[in-house]
């Protein structure tokens, strides 16, 4: 039988949500665990059936909510602290357009635990050598990708500038439960990308949601220094922060 | 978690014995947040971290005495506390960090 912790690195190495509940002070058996996993039934025990419902309760709502503390409950035994860590999905970025700014963006979103899928119609751009490091390399238009694939860990971010490309993934991306939304191009570029999509009848609400131009300004020049303002940008959405 | 897990893996696979240090609180401005972890295998090996550095020597040697008794500890890192594993925390605040032998 599968210890906890092989458990544990399954559920990880799958991308599947899971929680683990440590008793680490008080009247219980300190470094008992059990795991906890949504449809699933607990694995371990942490003594009292009242105390691993509760736990199990209360794990499954941290989860949803990406929390993680300690929680106190009453055993017969007295109080007990549990630590309940929780370990969602990593979230996703979706990366529009594999241009130059994408391979370094690809990199830094990994390093930060974000899954990274890249999507491009255009076969000469989106090549398996330039895109090795990404998880998910798709050879199609973005409005054939997207729909369906966004949730609120979802990061969007869109490097083409073209209207071809861009216009059609943010109709998808804007109206999603999405985390994060952004375009790259000038302040021009963007006004007229307002334009279009407010002539198409994208409601103001929506438009609001979108970060453009991409990125904090840190005076960014090449490719790997563009890259680097995005993903200051999406590591603050991802705090609720606008970086600015 | 994830972090930390490939050289749990290669030090298990080498037959090594592992402690897990992880974050369970924090109060006031603490370097690393709840859930930062950091293991030290038996033969001194060490990955991940818990703060800036400024605990991780006391925890590195809770986490070998860990892996010796086989016995998981609660310990309080902080400026206002008394205790022999009181190292201090530059940074004014309070961490609570939970150190286990990894046998489960």
């Amino acid at each position: 039988m599968a210890t906890l912790y092989q458990t544990l690195k399954a559920c990880l190495d799958a991308e599947q949500p899971v929680a683990l509940a440590t008793i680490v002070d008080g009247a219980g058996q300190i470094g008992t665990k059990a795991l906890v996993r949504p449809n699933e039934a607990l694995l371990g025990t942490l003594g009292e059936p009242a105390l691993n419902e509760a736990v199990e309760r209360d794990a499954l709502a941290m989860l949803s909510r990406a929390e993680s503390g300690i929680r106190t409950y009453t055993t017969s035994e007295g109080e007990v602290q549990v630590f309940i860590e929780t370990f969602p999905p990593p979230p996703t970025m979706f990366i529009v357009g594999a241009v130059h700014i994408a391979i370094p963006l690809v990199t830094f979103a990994k390093t930060l635990g974000f899954r990274t899928v890249v999507i491009d119609a255009r076969s000469a751009f989106a090549t398996p050598e330039r895109f090795a490091h990404a998880d998910e390399l798709i050879h199609a238009w973005p409005d054939e990708v997207l729909p369906g694939r966004l949730t609120s860990n979802s990061f969007v971010v869109l490097l083409t500038h073209d209207p071809k490309l861009d216009d059609p993934a943010l109709k998808v991306a804007l109206p999603s439960p999405a985390r994060y939304i952004g375009a790259l191009g000038s302040p021009k570029t963007h006004a007229r990308r307002l334009e279009r999509l407010r002539a198409d009848g994208v409601p103001e609400e929506q438009l609001a949601r979108l970060h453009a131009p991409i990125g904090l300004k840190i005076g960014s020049d090449s490719p790997e220094e563009i890259a680097v303002s995005i993903i200051a940008e999406v590591v603050a959405a991802r705090h609720g922060l606008t970086g600015r | 978690m994830k972090d930390v897990l490939p050289a749990i893996e290669q030090w298990r696979a080498r037959g090594e014995r592992v402690a897990i240090a992880t974050v369970v609180k924090t109060l006031g401005s603490a370097p690393r947040g709840v859930g930062a972890k950091m293991a030290v295998s038996s033969s001194g090996a060490m990955v991940g971290s818990v703060s800036g550095g400024c605990i991780e020597g006391a925890v590195f040697d809770a986490c070998q005495e860990a892996i010796k008794t086989g016995k998981a500890q609660l310990l309080h890192f902080g400026v206002a506390d008394d205790e022999a594993w009181d190292v201090g925390l530059a940074c004014g605040g309070i961490i609570d960090v939970f150190v286990e032998p990894l046998e489960w």
